[in-house]
């Protein structure tokens, strides 16, 4: 099989630069409306274009406010309308059923066009069709308004009517047929045959079907129906529409990419799309028979490889159909429910999911996605629900679905029921049957429909059944020889594999890191290290894989998949592994198995080195060439293995033996039918197993690391038993490789299989394009022949030319911490001493050389930078006419350090030091004392200008909103991006647990998502919300830089933030995990200059500023960030190194001896910092950028921003391994005019003047603000009023405090919907109430407000069991009281640390990492409740006894109320008292009425470590202590007690 | 690692010495055995730096911070606080060929930068050192270990000081058949014959080492001194590559009148001819070795430590009194302001000579900013008194900064034998004329550190002769590096560290 078809571009510029269209993300709203009975009617059609309307705020428009980024409607055949309009035409219509018709593009260029009419007509007669004629569909660019970038690359759309062959069978059979020439035509019209002129016009089918007709373009959601006069017409009719509104990360969003798709409209993300378009590929080679037969080699590929991740599933999905499953078959098999972990799965559905496992992966990633084929219509959520879907169904029978609620007008009194998509059930209307199907039903029915149990049964076999072998044991007398021979360092025993083998832990470390990248180092790296890790930021999350255990999957097949299109009962005849990372016994259980069906081969995957890159070359040909050989015998099994290693043949790396071998077989299209088992001395650490798996292992059998536990255990080094050091570090590994996945919201190690989430740095494109291909390596680099030759550093290590000539322990490494003989670190003895003597004595002249050891990098090169030169001017300019030190340091900032993770002295100092220059300290996440917003005596100010805003949300009340002067949404962190945090409870001191609102002592969680971030519109939205918290503070989004972040950047500048900042993968001060630190994300030097063209091409870069951190250190960091496109700059070690920081890397033990990352009183005594130093840092910066800048010609940064022209590389440079590199794409300048800004020069249009709170509310409550009068208002509400009451609630704060006003002094009463963060940290004194429903992110950060929230009066269903509020409300609340009369959806109360919350019922989720409050929940739970869980108490009614199946029981116990003493009873009582007053509760009476018989009922959740506290606490108090001293006292004893659980 | 919170935990414990009133008595060493149990509580004081400061062998402020041959530091503390001390040797000996010579006579500036040392007392690195090395001859773990297979290439090293056998050492592990060349009748050079006794066991440590090393199969030509008895052109011809490692053996003089009078020695002199005759006859109240200070009014002039060897031998001899003269000042007992961690802590420490002065005279027998400026004699014809002057350190008239003289506070002192111990100033010529070896303008061997070429090809220095006077551990370093690259000439390409 050929390559795979290149991938159009489009509509969009071409890659150019760092720029590549193939990054692009999205995400939307998504809806539809449908008649249950299957009556048709123009309503439905104005109704889903009203839906559309009300959902622009999820959509986006690119630089100019009328293009829009997509906007469509997906309709059953409108029949009526067609036939009249083609009778126009003399053409009458055959029944509807038996005519089809092609929505197409086509060109604009007529003679262009008229060829692909042709074309398509060609390909509907070769088919056995009829066309029966053509409709150019009307269009009114001009009532729509279309934006200039839209109309430029406006296609010509018509309509082509086909009529039905009388010799098909079925309607299903000229769906089938229509496909097929719809692929025949475009395979040779878009893909291959003639070039033509206009490629952004290409001919594209968007719908072809007899059922089904879609309309879209690059559009908003308003300009649709203005756009297209045919969606107008009254007997334009439909029982069902399907409508989708796109939010692109870019503003180059092609017409064709719109949605909806041919079968569904998708609001998410594939993650995994790598891996399943390459297994789709593969698969489709074996694909014989079936109902294509003979059709089939004219439909590849199957997937399109031009469109979105949507479009592609989509593809796939359509496949699925037309080759005979029904379509929620089709969408059970491609997402299907978390069956591993399922507590309460049935046995039918569960085999059924299994046995599909056995054929197909999982397409993973969030997603709400919505399906239809014109007669059914359906929605499904991801496995883990990470979009929000709700729906109404209506008593005159229809169903309106969408991301919101509110989005069309619905009289209450006609509200047959409220419900909402949940995590992995599935909406099912099927209008025939004229009746919604449930989730049960419709899953029962498709798991009944055959016997999927029995044969599994039968023909899948499981590991544990299968007889072991003879098994390689340890060799110990080689132990070593193979260490040195597979690279092993002393480092690798003390910080991977000890760790690993003894608590099955991932290693942890701090401080970021500050060596070489692979390809500029001096040493010889494992392969591994060129490829950095990608991670989820923005367009959707990364996943909690701890604390959402329920949703990962370790379960692995192998064996060969059969025939996709056939199913068998023998389909299933795979074996089953539960851990992937497997010992010698269950290797020798594959490599010796004699089953039916398997058979295994040993490939030996081994070269010479000496003969270098051809020899390398010529192994790994044979090695495909055996395993083709392999295949044709019959082999399944194949076992890559290094074991052979000798004098004369070292291991090929396992990375390259293995991702070639994958990519070789996809392309033979085999690959589906072997399984590939690696057994390798190589691999050891986290990094290199999620890469193997993610370049195609199926298991990996890591002997040399077992073999390597056994030597320490003989060593005394580790006191475990060997068996049990072996499970730890299988368990270490398969955990800490789902939470590599997770980072990248992958959640099941099937899907991650091949899903290649990685960029290489520093591989040449040959090398890349042959064995990991459509890898992005930006930079070029290395190839063969470096990577045989560092083979051989490390084969020499272990077989020297001269034998016996041993010289050697093992290297000491030096990558972790420093060492002379190891790695270079840019932090050394030198530059440390160098810096800290500098800044302490105040001397230019030292600093200088403290940057000269930074700068001059010509013996050690580390960083990209490094290999910068400038083009200095000609002449340079006086060094006085460069601006001022003094301006320069205001855009200068310190890192994003939280109180808590560094000292008091040390936030202090610094928050002190840049409000005396002028610049701005940061936060970091974890609040900040009140106390520090007043002036000190001496003038300076310990007020942090930045105040973050992470996924902990710890401390962020509205006072702390309000006085920030920029708001940092923190999306990713530089150590550790896609991954939370964890402040363990040993370094939870009283102060810090105050100012985050926790208690002492005990850890602190902070989720790797932000939980109302799960794509671009959410973060927008909280763009909004924090700017109506705080019109004052600039909003800035913080990214790491990775591969595409330009785009994300693109889509953020587009979601309205004020300022960007792209951090380095080598920054952060805190703990991560140390294959975070090392391996995930990129320089920034990629990150900025990807972000700065992309910027500039999408003419977006004007109205942000784009600010950059990660180890700057000199003044040429920041000249060399400033002509790369930044202009503002964050530092984080260096300053700390001037405080006293000696890079001891471990802020995670809090035993830093020089009193900064510490909170222990005895070593914060010993810090010795001060604030002037780190003002002597920035100062002295400054002034050498100013040298650079005079030198360069530049006068103001402004005029310097992005003149990568300045810069060249540094010719001087030969290094055996950097000579490679190519930095022609990070020194690229888009071509762009002057219209084009390339600095900030102009503010952001946040559309605060639109908001209801500055249109109605401010006036409204003006007495009340201004002279603390009561106020009492009633009003309408609408989905599109979002954030209602925080902007209010923010001059409230202003002007009273953190105290606000006494409760109930604003009352603000609506009727309606209300809009997304109803009541965001709105503070006491407001009072919220809403009579109908809610969106998402009820009372988010509420910070003292109240909210109620019940149904309409005139409405009669049952509130207890009907959605009223969306997901993720209350999260982050500090204070504050919510009353919800009705259901509420997932995460209810996420994070809460210290608001009242009355609730109905909840989703799944609830009460996660909260940390303090009160949760009252009056009846079910959805799963999960409690996960992470450390503070607060939650009280739930269980009536039917299954809660205890719902909780997490990780953190927290279980009791019963009626255990516990009166006065708490009480307390609920009164709780549920109050809910049944303010909101009139059925329910809650009910439970009042009859309280002795529900308060037995009542389930108590009370967290671990908080009774453990709190039992503390009460103990000291008896012995005399009180207030802060007890809780010292308590803080101090819990530290002792070594059963906590949290943080230990 | 380790235990993170030992350094909060535990105080720093040098453990104690012999007593001086005991130990002046004989010539055994004065350190005492600790107990294992004691190093593992220091062990755990180590903090286990993510950039452990002691392990750097940078030059700042023009002297050494952390320890010159890169010792894993934190690795073998951390070893030795879990008890495991083979692999602590191994870890030890993975970076210095002689641990039982640094962790006797090392001044330690891996201690003069440890982390701890910023808010604590350091980490008592060196005794950690020097139980590791001396368990491991105790317990039998260092074993000769010849190397399996033979180049075929002969080199030559010159001198059998601590840099000369490191880079036979290393040499001889590559394979190629080392022959050391050493002019006294003894191998070791300043190990042998410049350290006393007390601090450096001759026999039992020293021998040791160069009787493993001979078993190793290095050999060993005492009695040989290149271009004297054996001829330079003949080295050049017999062997493929040549290492100088002779050391900075020429001492500075004190050119004030009455130099010339018997009874004025070079520290050097002194303490050579000391271990000679001890080793040679032993010293016993009748049997008095060459130079003897039994009796006699010492006065040594140098404040380093060769200065204390001359104080603790005097000791031993039974002087009747003692005074070491100092031309700088006393130091601070703290750091002072412009001598921050991690430089070398110039800080006042009684070291183990003036310890046993102390305690038999009741003072640190040191005088500070003072010079000599004449010798006096007595009716024999020989010294019997050292003319002083106290210095104050200022500008002079042509604003040289400089000790100047005070007036009026010249003395006498009696003085029956007086040592200088004022450092040394480079190689002696001789060999290097003869080898016609380019000098730097120090005098010393023209060789950059690093590289170690002579501008003859196949012609290495290194050690004192290449970057003069230095410590123990710069030799090594020097002789270890010299070792890389005579074997990267002789084979095109090094495995050696």
């Amino acid at each position: 099989m050929s390559e795979l078809p290149p991938r159009s571009l489009a509509g969009e510029p071409p890659a150019q630069g760092l720029y590549d269209p193939a990054y692009e993300h999205d995400s939307c709203g998504v809806g539809f409306i449908v008649h249950i009975k299957g009556h048709k009617s123009h309503q439905i059609v104005r109704d889903a274009l009203q839906m559309l309307e009300n959902m622009e705020h999820r959509g986006a428009c690119g630089c100019e406010v009328n293009t829009g980024d997509g906007a469509g409607i997906l309709v059953q055949m409108p029949d009526k309308f067609l036939r009249r309009e083609m009778a126009k035409a003399d053409i009458n219509l055959p029944p509807a059923g038996h005519y089809g018709v092609a929505s197409v593009f086509l060109p604009r260029d007529a003679a262009e066009r008229k060829t692909c009419e042709l074309g398509l007509e060609e390909a509907v007669r070769a088919e056995g069709q009829t066309v029966l004629g053509w409709r150019e569909v009307p269009t009114d660019g001009q009532l729509a308004d279309v934006g200039p970038s839209a109309k430029a690359v406006e296609p010509v759309m018509k309509h082509l009517f086909v009529g039905r062959n009388p010799a098909l069978k079925d309607d299903l059979a000229f769906e089938r047929k229509l496909y097929v020439i719809r692929h025949v035509a475009s395979n040779k019209l878009r893909y291959t045959g003639p070039r033509f002129a206009a490629k952004d016009t290409l001919f594209f089918v968007t719908s072809f079907s007899a059922r089904t007709l879609i309309y879209k373009g690059m559009l908003t959601a308003t300009q649709l129906e203005n756009y297209f006069p045919d969606l107008r017409d009254k007997e334009f009719e439909s029982a069902l529409a399907q409508v989708h509104s796109r939010f692109s990360t870019n503003t180059f969003p092609a017409w064709f990419r719109a949605h909806p798709n041919r079968y569904m409209s998708h609001n998410g993300e594939i993650n995994t799309l790598r891996g399943n378009v390459n297994w789709m590929h593969a698969r489709q080679a074996q694909i014989t028979g079936g109902e294509f037969a003979a059709d089939m080699k004219k439909i590849l590929p199957i997937i399109q490889e031009d469109g979105s991740d949507s479009g592609m599933f989509d593809n796939c999905l359509e496949f699925l159909v037309l080759s005979g499953r029904a379509l929620p078959h089709a969408v059970m098999m491609m997402i299907p429910e978390p069956w591993e972990n399922h507590e309460s799965m049935s046995k039918e559905k569960r085999a059924f999911y299994e046995y599909h496992a056995c054929m197909m992966e999982p397409w993973d990633g969030p997603a709400s996605i919505s399906f239809t084929d014109g007669v059914c219509i359906g929605a499904v959520l991801d496995r883990n629900g990470l979009r929000p879907s709700r729906y109404y169904v209506t008593k005159d029978d229809r169903v309106i679905m969408a991301s919101e609620v509110g989005v069309v007008e619905v009289d209450p009194a006609n509200v047959a029921a409220k419900g909402r998509l949940q995590p992995g059930r599935m909406f099912f209307v099927d209008t025939k049957q004229g009746r919604i199907v449930d989730d049960a039903e419709i899953k029962d029915t498709f798991a009944k429909a055959l016997p999927y149990g029995e044969w599994l049964d039968k023909y899948r076999l499981k590991i544990e059944d299968l007889p072991a072998g003879e098994a390689h044991g340890v060799d110990h007398a080689t132990v070593f020889l193979r260490q040195k021979a597979f690279g092993y360092t002393y480092e690798d025993l003390r910080f991977l594999l000890t760790p690993m083998g003894k608590d099955g832990v991932q290693p942890l470390g701090s401080m970021g890191t500050d060596i070489p990248l692979a390809v500029l180092s001096n040493q010889s790296k494992l392969l591994y290290n060129y490829f950095k890790q990608l991670f989820a930021q923005v367009t959707n999350p990364p996943i909690d894989s701890i604390r959402e255990a329920v949703i990962t999957a370790s379960e692995t097949f192998l064996g060969t998949q059969l025939n996709l299109v056939e199913p068998k009962p023998e389909s299933c005849r795979r074996i089953k592994l539960h851990d992937p990372i497997i010992d010698n016994t269950t290797l020798s259980k594959l490599r010796h198995i004699k089953r039916e069906g398997f058979q295994a081969a040993d490939l030996p995957i081994l070269f010479e080195p000496e003969l270098g890159g051809k020899g390398l070359a010529s192994a790994l040909d044979a090695l495909f060439a055996s395993a083709d050989a392999a295949i044709a015998r019959g082999a399944n099994l194949l076992v890559l293995s290094d074991r052979g290693i000798d004098k004369k043949h070292a291991g090929i790396p396992a990375l390259l033996a293995t991702a070639g071998l994958h990519h070789h077989l996809i392309r033979k299209g085999t690959r589906t039918l072997v399984s590939l088992i690696v057994e390798s001395g190589e691999p050891r650490e986290v990094h290199h197993f999620a890469l193997l798996f993610s370049y195609g292992a199926d298991v990996i059998n890591p002997y040399l690391a077992f073999e390597t536990l056994y030597d320490l255990i003989h060593d005394g080094k580790l006191s475990v038993d060997y068996e049990k050091a072996c499970k730890n570090f299988i368990k270490a590994g398969v955990k800490s490789v789902i939470k590599t996945m997770a980072k990248m919201g992958v959640s099941t190690y099937a899907s991650y299989r091949g899903a290649q989430v990685f960029e290489a740095i520093g591989i040449n494109h040959d090398v890349v394009d042959k064995y990991f291909h459509r890898t992005a390596s930006r930079i070029e680099g290395i190839d063969l022949d470096v990577i045989a030759g560092e083979v051989m550093m490390r084969h020499r290590h272990a077989f020297p030319p001269l034998e016996g000539e041993d010289h050697s322990a093992l290297e000491a490494g030096g990558v972790y911490q420093w060492r002379a003989e190891g790695e270079f670190h840019l932090w050394n003895p030198q530059s440390i001493h160098k810096l800290q003597k500098a800044t302490r004595v105040n001397d230019f002249v030292i600093f200088k050389e403290y940057t000269k050891l930074i700068d001059e990098q010509s013996r050690n090169l580390c960083t990209l930078r490094g290999m910068f030169e400038f083009k200095f001017a000609e002449k340079p300019i006086p060094l006085e006419e460069v601006e001022s030190v003094e301006a320069i340091v205001q855009r200068f900032k310190t890192g994003a350090m939280s109180y808590g993770s560094i000292s008091k002295e040390a936030h202090e100092a610094l928050a002190i030091a840049m409000n005396r220059l002028g610049g701005k300290s940061n936060t970091g996440e974890g609040g900040e004392d009140p106390a520090r917003y007043q002036l000190e005596a001496n003038g300076d100010s310990k007020n942090s200008a930045i105040k973050q805003v992470a996924s902990g949300r710890f401390g962020v009340t509205s006072y702390y909103l309000v006085n920030a002067q920029e708001l940092q949404i923190k999306m990713a962190q530089g150590a550790k991006p896609g991954e939370g945090g964890e402040l363990p409870g040993h370094k939870v001191y009283p102060p810090i647990a105050k100012v985050r609102g926790t208690t002492p002592g005990v850890g602190l969680i902070s989720p790797p998502p932000h939980h109302d971030i799960y794509s671009i519109e959410d973060l927008a939205q909280l763009i909004h919300d924090l700017k109506n918290a705080n019109h004052n503070a600039r909003i800035n989004v913080k990214l790491v830089a990775e591969i595409g972040v330009g785009t994300i950047a693109a889509g953020v500048a587009k979601g309205k933030a004020d300022v960007i900042l792209i951090s380095g993968h080598d920054g952060g001060t805190g703990a991560s995990p140390l294959s975070s630190i090392q391996h995930a994300g990129a320089p920034w030097e990629l990150g900025v200059a990807e972000t700065n063209q992309t910027l500039l091409l999408n003419n977006l870069r004007s109205r942000v500023v784009v600010e950059t951190d990660g180890q700057l250190k000199t003044g040429r960091d920041v000249a060399i960030a400033t002509l790369l496109g930044a202009e503002e700059y964050g530092f984080a070690t260096a300053p700390l190194v001037t405080l006293g920081c000696l890079m001891m890397r471990v802020c995670h033990l809090n035993t830093c001896p020089v009193g900064i990352a510490t909170q222990d009183p005895r070593l914060r005594a010993k810090y010795n910092g001060d604030p002037e130093y780190a003002v002597r840092f920035m100062r002295f910066i400054a002034q050498e950028l100013r040298e650079y800048m005079a030198k360069l010609g530049f006068r103001t940064i402004n005029e310097m921003v992005g003149r990568v022209d300045k810069l060249a590389v540094n010719k001087a440079v030969d290094h055996w391994k950097a000579k490679g590199l190519d930095f022609s794409k990070i020194l690229y300048r888009p071509n762009v005019g002057p219209e084009v800004g390339t600095y900030c020069q102009s503010a952001q249009d946040h559309g605060l003047e639109l908001s209801l709170d500055q249109t109605h509310l401010l006036k409204i409550c003006a007495p009340a603000l201004e002279r603390g009068e009561r106020v009492v208002a009633h009003l309408k509400s609408k989905n599109t009023n979002r954030v209602v009451g925080t902007m209010v609630g923010s001059e409230l704060t202003r002007r009273y405090g953190p105290a606000g006003l006494p409760d109930d002094t604003i009352q603000l009463n609506f009727t309606g919907s209300a809009g997304q963060s109803l009541g965001a940290s709105m503070p006491r004194g407001i009072t919220i109430r809403i009579e109908g429903d809610a969106n998402d992110y009820v009372g988010k950060g509420l910070s003292g407000g109240r909210i109620i929230i019940t149904p309409p009066k005139t409405s009669t269903f049952d509130p207890s069991v009907n959605m009223i509020i969306g997901n993720v409300a209350l999260y982050g609340a500090t204070a504050g009281e919510v009353f919800i009369y009705g259901m509420a959806g997932e995460r209810f109360c996420v994070r809460n640390s210290g608001a009242l919350a009355v609730v109905e019922s909840v989703g799944d989720h609830c009460c996660e990492y909260m940390t303090s409050g009160t949760v009252v929940v009056l009846g079910p739970a959805g799963r999960n409740f409690a996960a992470g869980m450390s503070g607060g108490i939650a009280y739930v009614l269980d009536e039917d006894g299954q809660f205890g199946t719902h909780l997490n029981r990780e953190m927290v116990n279980l009791y019963r109320l009626i255990e516990c003493e009166d006065a708490e009873i009480a307390e609920v009582k009164t709780h549920i008292e109050r809910h049944a007053q303010l909101t009139g509760s059925a329910k809650a009476k009910r439970i009042l009425t009859g309280w002795n018989d529900y308060l037995p009922k009542f389930a108590k959740v009370f967290p671990k470590d908080y009774e453990r506290m709190l039992t503390q606490i009460k103990k000291v108090e008896l012995q005399g202590f009180t207030g802060e001293q007890a809780l010292l006292a308590a803080f101090e004893a819990n530290a002792k007690d070594l059963s906590r659980v949290g943080g230990n | 690692m380790g235990k993170p919170s030992g350094f909060l935990d535990y105080k720093r414990d040098t453990g104690s010495d012999r007593s001086p009133a005991e130990r002046v008595k004989d010539w055994n060493e004065f350190h005492l055995h600790r107990e294992d149990k004691e190093l593992q509580t220091q062990g755990a004081r180590c903090m286990d730096c993510g950039t452990p400061f002691c392990h750097t062998g940078q030059l700042i402020s023009g002297m050494a911070s952390g320890c010159p041959i890169n010792n894993l530091i934190p690795e073998w503390n951390d070893l030795v606080f879990k008890n495991q001390w083979h692999e602590a040797l191994e870890r030890l000996h993975h970076t210095n060929n002689f641990p039982e010579f640094t962790g006797r006579v090392c001044p330690a500036p891996c201690e003069g930068s440890c982390v701890l040392g910023v808010i604590d007392p350091p980490v008592t690195i060196k005794s950690i050192e020097n139980a590791i090395a001396d368990k491991g001859w105790h317990e039998g773990w260092i074993l000769p270990h010849p190397p399996a297979h033979r180049t075929g290439k002969k080199v030559a090293v010159i001198g059998s000081g601590p840099a000369g056998l490191a880079c036979a050492a290393q040499l001889n592990s590559a394979g190629h058949l080392v022959t050391v060349f050493e002019r006294a009748d003894r191998i070791g050079g300043l190990l042998m014959y410049g350290i006393p006794n007390m601090k450096l066991d001759k026999q039992d440590v020293v021998q040791r080492r160069v009787d493993l090393m001979a078993k190793e199969g290095i050999i060993f030509r005492t009695n040989i001194e290149v271009g004297v008895n054996y001829a330079a052109e003949k080295l050049l011809k017999d062997f493929d590559a040549v290492i100088l490692c002779t050391g900075a053996t020429k001492p500075r003089d004190l050119p004030i009148p009455g130099r010339e009078f018997p009874g004025v020695h070079y520290a050097m002199e002194f303490l050579q001819t000391n271990t000679k005759f001890l080793l040679d006859q032993g010293i016993t109240d009748t049997n008095r070795p060459p130079i003897d200070a039994r009796g006699k009014d010492v006065v040594v002039i140098g404040g380093g430590d060769t200065g204390t060897d001359c104080v603790g031998t005097s000791m031993r001899h039974g002087c009747k009194s003692l005074v070491q003269l100092e031309i700088l000042g006393k130091p601070p007992l703290e750091r002072a302001n412009n001598n921050p961690w991690p430089e070398w802590p110039k800080v006042y420490k009684l070291d183990y000579g003036q310890e046993e002065a102390a305690a038999k005279y009741g003072a640190d027998p040191r005088q500070y900013l003072v010079t000599a400026t004449k010798f006096v004699t007595e009716a024999d014809g020989r010294v019997g008194g050292l003319e002083l002057v106290n210095v104050e350190w200022k500008k002079n008239e042509a604003g040289q900064f400089g000790p100047q003289p005070v007036k009026g506070s010249e003395r006498v002192i009696p003085a029956q034998l007086v040592l200088l111990a004022m450092g040394f100033l480079g190689p002696e010529q001789p060999l290097l004329d003869a080898l016609k070896v380019e000098r730097d303008p120090r005098t010393n061997a023209k060789a950059d550190h690093g590289k170690y070429t002579t501008s003859v090809r196949g012609v290495f220095a290194a050690g004192d002769c290449r970057r003069g006077q230095s410590l123990v551990v710069w030799a090594i370093n020097e002789g270890r590096g010299a070792a890389r690259e005579a074997d990267r000439f002789l084979m095109g390409a090094t495995m050696l560290p």
